[in-house]
């Protein structure tokens, strides 16, 4: 079967003095190809720990991840990943980075100059090839991290708060670009982040977990993703439905802010 | 005192002469109205004109208090009194009555020996008399020697130009000092000025004239560039043996934790232990012969260069491994490609470190013992007294300090750019 299965995955860690955070609680989540996710959540609700798990790099401690009907091991290049910012290599230039994957994989030079160069314009940095990458904005850093990771031709993007780090003017413009990606390549993208407004507009299904045990509070499938594939996301904004649902959600993550606050407060 | 006085008014002066007069009247930015300048280094850039000014002085101040000849001579401080000085003292003997009589005393250039001025004996029976004194010396003169009534018939001296004098007193004349022993003898110590004796400070020239000396007659049989190129040698050959095996022993340490605990208690243990302190060891171990100093320099650099390399591995942010894991990375590659090339920046900063480290150190040893080597050749001559090669050799051995650190940096720069980038 083609598409992502998150199986009953439980995630529980030992700390040094004996006792042990569970970070995750029996997470199930069903993903068809190509369908674009958003997790939301307050701190300390596992997103990232459930990012990691399905990329390999952690092994949960129960469940299992199921993608195109084998079973996750560890991470491998049919699962790639965009991380918040710190992760290009800066000892290469930007045509180096994003030609990292393909050589790994030992392809030909030529083959690669292709696909880089494809995806260098794709991502408007085509005249900043040879460039270092710590010489370009933080904007341009991740467009280079998002064309390295599709120079993989991954079957699945997980991208960890990867516009965190933007100022709010290169954000917009990079969320566009992130609707664009997923539209043109039909990848299928789980895309964790903090801003509620973001999700709404990067998620065709939106996750909102809720902390201690992680788990998933509510589900939702929202037309905005779609809506802002051919259009303005400023007018995508104006939506009157996309209003009640930022309420909503900002109303229901506060609520957990909130209880999070008393339990510290009343255990302290 | 007044050459620190000195400094500070030069200092000073250049300063406001700089800032307020010759700034004011070129530059008109706004950089004057940044405030906010206090904490913020970068807001400090150094003046290259007060680098400069501040270099001079040095040599200006080096040349006044030396009596250097490349100093006009109105800059010089002054000077030790030379020359011909004559004074006159009056004796009294019992029932002779008072005489006066002259005595001239040649001060002269201690590098030169000369005679003593030629006197006429003159009347009366106290003789004039002649002696040399060494410039910045002193010397006793036995005025009564030649005179017809001595000490040993009673006379004694009671006045010099005039001035009463009695034992353990003095009289201050133009060109210096006459004290009196406490057994009456007359103590002549011509005015020493504010310059240098050479065997303290040499003149600049003086210096740069024993430097092209040895450059070219060499020093202890062996020249100069024999001499620095030892040292040189020996830390080059020390600091790569300890880079050979520290880099290895680092990137073990940073990658498995049995090499980790294994190693760490040693590293953690030497690290802080001098490598002076290992010198005697070294020394009784393996003699003062190359081979003990290159095992010496080898254990400054080992610890300093495996601590680099493993702050350089662990230093790794996770995310780039992962990044890399999830591009299809295999462990080899990610060792190649990321974890070697992230560490570079780290191990370029211990080489740096290491380098500086074993300069001090070689120097240091060649103190102790060695054949040949710039920290031989000033010890050999500090025995001597010969102050011109000591300061010639430390400043030698600071410009190499200062060109091995600045080659490092250039080095870095070419091959580590992204260094501090991540």
């Amino acid at each position: 079967m083609s598409g992502l299965a998150i199986d009953n995955i439980s995630m529980r860690f030992d700390l040094p003095n004996g006792t042990s955070v569970q970070a995750l609680k029996n997470v199930s989540l069903d993903l068809k190809a190509g369908e674009l996710l958003s997790v939301l959540g307050p701190s300390g609700c596992g997103k990232t720990t459930l990012l990691n798990i399905v990329a390999g790099f952690l092994a949960p401690t129960d469940g299992r991840i199921v993608l195109n009907g084998h079973e996750v091991k560890g991470p491998d290049a049919e699962r790639g990943m965009v991380f918040q910012q710190g992760a290009l290599f800066e000892w290469m230039s930007v045509r180096e980075n994003v030609g990292f994957g393909p050589s790994m994989k030992g392809m030909a030079k030529a083959e690669k100059d292709k696909i880089v160069n494809h995806l260098l314009d794709v991502v408007g940095l085509g005249a900043f090839k040879e460039k270092a990458v710590y010489e370009l904005s933080g904007g341009m850093q991740q467009r280079v991290a998002l064309a390295r990771c599709l120079a993989n031709d991954p079957d699945v993007i997980l991208m960890d708060e990867p516009l965190g780090a933007l100022d709010a003017l290169t954000r917009e413009k990079m969320q566009s670009l992130v609707l664009k990606l997923w539209k043109e390549t039909g990848k299928t993208i789980i895309l964790i982040t903090h801003s509620v407004e973001e999700a709404l507009l990067l998620g065709e299904r939106l996750l909102v977990m809720a902390p201690r045990p992680g788990r998933i509070h509510k589900e939702y499938r929202l037309p905005f993703a779609e809506l802002g594939v051919n259009q303005d996301l400023r007018e995508v904004k104006k939506h009157p439905e996309f209003a009640v649902k930022r309420e909503e959600i900002l109303g229901m993550i506060w609520d957990m802010e909130e209880e999070i606050m008393g339990r510290t407060e009343a255990s302290a | 005192m007044i050459v620190l006085l000195l400094y500070v008014f030069i200092f000073v002066v250049a300063f406001f002469l700089v800032t307020k007069v010759i700034a004011k009247a070129t530059t008109r930015d706004f950089t004057s109205l940044k405030t906010v300048t206090f904490g913020d280094e970068s807001a400090v850039r150094p003046n290259r004109a007060a680098s400069v000014i501040s270099i001079l002085t040095l040599f200006l101040l080096w040349g006044m208090f030396t009596g250097s000849t490349l100093l006009p001579k109105f800059l010089h401080a002054p000077g030790p009194f030379e020359g011909l000085a004559t004074f006159e003292y009056t004796a009294e003997a019992p029932g002779q009555g008072s005489d006066t009589a002259t005595v001239s005393v040649m001060v002269h250039p201690i590098d030169q020996s000369v005679d003593a001025p030629e006197v006429d004996p003159g009347e009366g029976w106290a003789k004039n008399d002649s002696a040399t004194v060494g410039v910045w010396r002193s010397g006793l003169i036995r005025v009564d020697g030649n005179d017809e009534f001595g000490r040993d018939e009673g006379a004694e001296v009671v006045a010099v130009n005039g001035q009463p004098i009695s034992p353990g007193g003095e009289v201050i004349t133009d060109f210096g000092r006459i004290g009196m022993s406490p057994k009456g003898t007359l103590n002549f110590e011509p005015n020493q000025g504010w310059q240098m004796e050479p065997i303290w400070l040499p003149a600049p020239e003086a210096v740069v004239a024993r430097v092209v000396e040895i450059a070219s007659e060499g020093f202890r049989g062996s020249t100069l560039w024999e001499h620095l190129g030892y040292s040189l040698f020996r830390v080059i050959v020390g600091f790569l043996c300890g880079a050979i095996v520290g880099i290895p022993l680092g990137y073990a340490m940073g990658l498995s934790d049995w090499f980790r605990g294994w190693f760490d208690p040693i590293v953690e243990f030497m690290r802080p232990v001098p490598p002076l302190a290992l010198i005697p060891l070294v020394i009784i171990w393996a003699g003062i012969g190359e081979v003990g100093k290159i095992i010496l320099l080898f254990l400054a650099a080992l610890w300093i260069m495996a601590i680099a390399a493993r702050s350089g591995v662990s230093g790794v942010r996770i995310s780039k491994v992962h990044a890399a894991y999830s591009l299809g990375a295999s462990k080899w590659q990610i060792m190649r490609y990321v974890i070697i090339p992230n560490s570079l920046p780290d191990i370029f900063t211990g080489a740096r470190v290491a380098m500086g480290v074993c300069w001090g150190t070689v120097v240091a040893a060649e103190l102790v013992a060695a054949e040949k080597g710039a920290g031989m050749m000033i010890m050999v001559a500090s025995k001597f007294q010969n102050t011109d090669i000591v300061i010639m050799g430390i400043i030698l051995i600071g410009i190499i300090g200062f060109g091995i650190d600045m080659l490092m940096r250039w080095a870095e720069r070419l091959l580590v750019p992204w260094k501090g980038k991540g």
